[in-house]
């Protein structure tokens, strides 16, 4: 059964998409036919939920390997698709094409910098953590430079790292449940919190990567679909990622017009801006460029340590196929981040250009106030319209948006039918609920098998080994729901945090575990250590404590004064103390060359 | 055992050679590339200004390409000196 499983994913996951793609014509007849958008919304967010939910019912075990590594046969495509969801956050679906219309070129830092950590998972982690056969991060940690408290400061990284990441997301799913189904927030959460959950529970790793890549599949034609059909609407053609050239040019001449960047704001919404920023003006000065390649090394050096992203490849039949599939992974994302700066961009235009019609900015206050989508968004409080200057026309000041609006209310600017938005909605659920998923497990795993297993009672049965992890995924779930509740931080600035941490206390130790035979226990833990507390401090200083910027390294980018503390740590406390014993260096080896099975054994 | 442990350093060579090789381009498309940015922006490239271009999916497009070469150059690598994993190993 097991085997036929794996065989039919061609077929099966073929007609699930065909399914999908009925469902959204159905949904766009019972429109026409009157159903009310509400409906429809609830419609799209309950259909995609039951799949997720069923299939994560479908897919439970209770094999260690199967709950920690999925049986360690997912091939490299399909991994590649679960990857791409368990990456892709509510982050990246709904705030990333606000963050280009908003920051501009600086903003592209992230898209430059969330695809090229790739090359170094694939070339610096991925294949090799595969070969060494550990179920989490720390376990590699752990075992590879040995003793109880290096593993137990992975564990620390990873909670501290994945947590900050994963009440962001659990916010996400909560605002999108919200709007859909017209609940509050604070039941948003919890209603997003059980969905979660319903699709790790009881399968684990298992059961996440098969919902992982059906969410990836309701995710990509969410966010494609839109932005094919606006650049029909406004002439770009049916592949609008390569034609958008035009437009953003377009771009140029009207934020000229409007004198974007010179009309500053003269009042402020909490939580909305004004456009400030042109689309194409990258900074001339060192400290610009600095910026933009400081951001970009912080995000690469955090995705390559990343547990919840690293984990997905332990999960592949070989290394060979751990290597492929970091291939196919990022195939999956650029899908989605090259569509994201052609929105941001076709976004603009609409709102920008007098000529079309959906244009507003020029027009009397008295007609952008009439429309019915400024006054939906209004009401809620992602945008408002406010006459600073008395004329009577709105300007490029007077338009205060919340950045999360361009992906999930440009259906309604763009003037398409509302099946649109509901399919939006399902596909930001989708974004955020896998990568809550992979994160929550992330977390789990590593109390469950690191702390509680390996450190605490390492004579414990499967079955009670597999019960903890279930009752940890419901603890960490329900803390991170309470964190998301408070609504402490906004996306962004917390999902950039979780980057930080990780490249500061992670990047280093797994990097030389494996490229440098002679690091050791106590160098692993001063780099964890050191690295994690000196960018801990220095975030603490520029963000709570308020401090100035040194060399313009902001909160975003505290990870720039971890990861050479954590590198210099590493390496001077591992040349003053004794290399690792024999043994040690054997494993190094043997990490080292794909052919001779795993170096723990596959039940561990 | 010493043909064995020789084999083993020259296929690590190998490796090493190649993973810098690709962090070498890597390093290119990340960092030099956009340090230039405004320059790049007086040239086009499909009707972009090529700065803009290289940062929403010129770059972007070299990793996904980077990625697939080094797999596939690492394989054959494996290969070569014997270290590749059996072929029913990716069932």
């Amino acid at each position: 059964m097991k085997g036929d499983f794996i065989q039919n994913l061609g077929k099966i996951y073929g007609l699930y998409t065909g399914g999908f793609l009925l469902f959204i014509i159905l949904m766009a007849i019972l429109e026409q036919a009157g159903v009310s958008p509400d409906t429809i919304g609830y419609l799209f967010v309950g259909f995609t939920i039951g799949i997720y939910a069923l299939i994560g019912v479908l897919s439970r075990t209770m094999a260690t390997d199967q709950y920690y590594v999925a049986g360690r046969q997912v091939p490299a495509l399909y991994n590649g698709m679960a990857t791409a969801a368990d990456w892709m956050s509510g982050a990246s679906f709904v705030a990333m094409a606000g963050g280009i219309y908003f920051g501009g070129y600086g903003y592209m830092a992230f898209l430059v910098g969330w695809t090229g950590g790739y090359v170094l998972v694939a070339s610096l982690m991925a294949p090799y953590l595969r070969k060494f056969g550990c179920y989490t991060v720390p376990d590699f940690i752990g075992t590879r430079y040995g003793g109880n408290f290096a593993r137990l400061c992975a564990v620390i990284v990873l909670v501290v790292a994945s947590f900050t990441y994963v009440t962001a997301q659990i916010n996400a799913t909560g605002t999108v449940a919200a709007r859909a189904l017209q609940i509050p927030f604070g039941v948003g959460v919890w209603f997003g919190l059980a969905g979660i959950l319903v699709c790790s529970m009881l399968g684990g790793m298992r059961a996440v990567t098969w919902t992982q890549v059906a969410q990836y599949i309701v995710l990509i034609i969410a966010y494609v679909v839109p932005v094919v059909w606006m650049s029909n609407k406004s002439g770009f053609g049916m592949i609008p990622q390569l034609s958008y050239g035009d437009a953003v040019q377009r771009v140029q001449e009207l934020e000229a017009l409007h004198q974007v960047g010179a009309l500053k704001p003269t009042e402020s919404f909490a939580g909305l801006k004004a456009l400030t920023v042109p689309i194409n003006a990258p900074g001339e000065t060192f400290m610009d460029k600095w910026k933009f390649a400081t951001l970009v090394l912080c995000m690469m050096c955090g995705t390559a340590s990343l547990p919840h992203v690293l984990m997905r490849y332990f999960t592949t039949p070989s290394v060979r196929a751990a290597r492929i599939s970091v291939g196919w992974s990022i195939l999956f994302i650029f899908l989605l981040y090259f569509t994201a700066p052609a929105l941001a961009t076709f976004t603009k235009l609409s709102l920008l250009d007098p000529n079309l019609a959906t244009g507003i900015i020029g027009k009397s206050i008295a007609d952008v106030n009439a429309l019915e989508w400024i006054q939906k968004w209004s009401a809620v409080n992602f945008l408002q319209v406010s006459d600073s200057n008395a004329d009577g026309i709105l300007q490029i000041n007077e338009l205060f948006m919340r950045s999360g609006i361009v992906v999930l209310a440009t259906p309604e600017i763009a003037g398409l039918p509302y099946v649109i938005s509901g399919l939006v909605a399902a596909g930001g659920m989708a974004a955020a609920m896998s990568t809550a998923d992979g994160l929550l497990l992330a977390i789990a795993n590593a109390l469950s098998h690191d702390l509680y297993y390996k450190i605490i009672d390492p004579q414990a049965e499967t079955k009670t080994r597999l019960i903890v992890a279930r009752v940890l995924l419901l603890g960490v779930g329900a803390a991170g729901a309470f964190v998301a509740s408070l609504k402490l931080t906004s996306i962004l600035g917390a999902v950039a945090w979780a980057f930080d941490f990780a490249c500061s206390g992670l990047f280093f130790p797994l990097v030389l575990g494996i490229w440098w035979k002679r690091a050791n226990r106590q160098g692993a833990i001063a780099g964890m250590v050191g690295g994690f507390l000196a960018g801990t401090a220095y975030l603490y200083y520029v963000h709570f404590a308020g401090g100035e910027p040194w060399m313009g390294i902001d909160h975003l980018r505290f990870g720039i004064i971890g990861m050479p503390v954590s590198l210099i740590c590493m390496i001077v406390v591992s040349l003053m103390t004794e290399e690792p014993d024999e043994e040690t260096q054997a494993m190094v080896d043997a990490v080292r060359t794909p052919r001779g099975g795993t170096v723990l054994a596959s039940n561990h | 055992m010493a043909t064995a442990d020789s084999n083993h350093e020259a296929h690590w060579q190998r490796t090493k050679g190649l993973t810098i090789t690709v962090l070498a381009i890597w390093f290119i498309f990340a960092f030099v590339v956009h340090w230039f940015a405004p320059q790049l922006n007086e040239f086009s490239i499909l009707g972009f200004p090529l700065g803009f271009y290289m940062a929403g999916q010129g770059s972007l497009f070299a990793f996904v390409v980077i990625i697939f070469w080094f797999a596939r150059a690492q394989n054959r690598i494996d290969e070569e000196f014997g270290v590749a994993e059996d072929a029913d190993d990716d069932e």
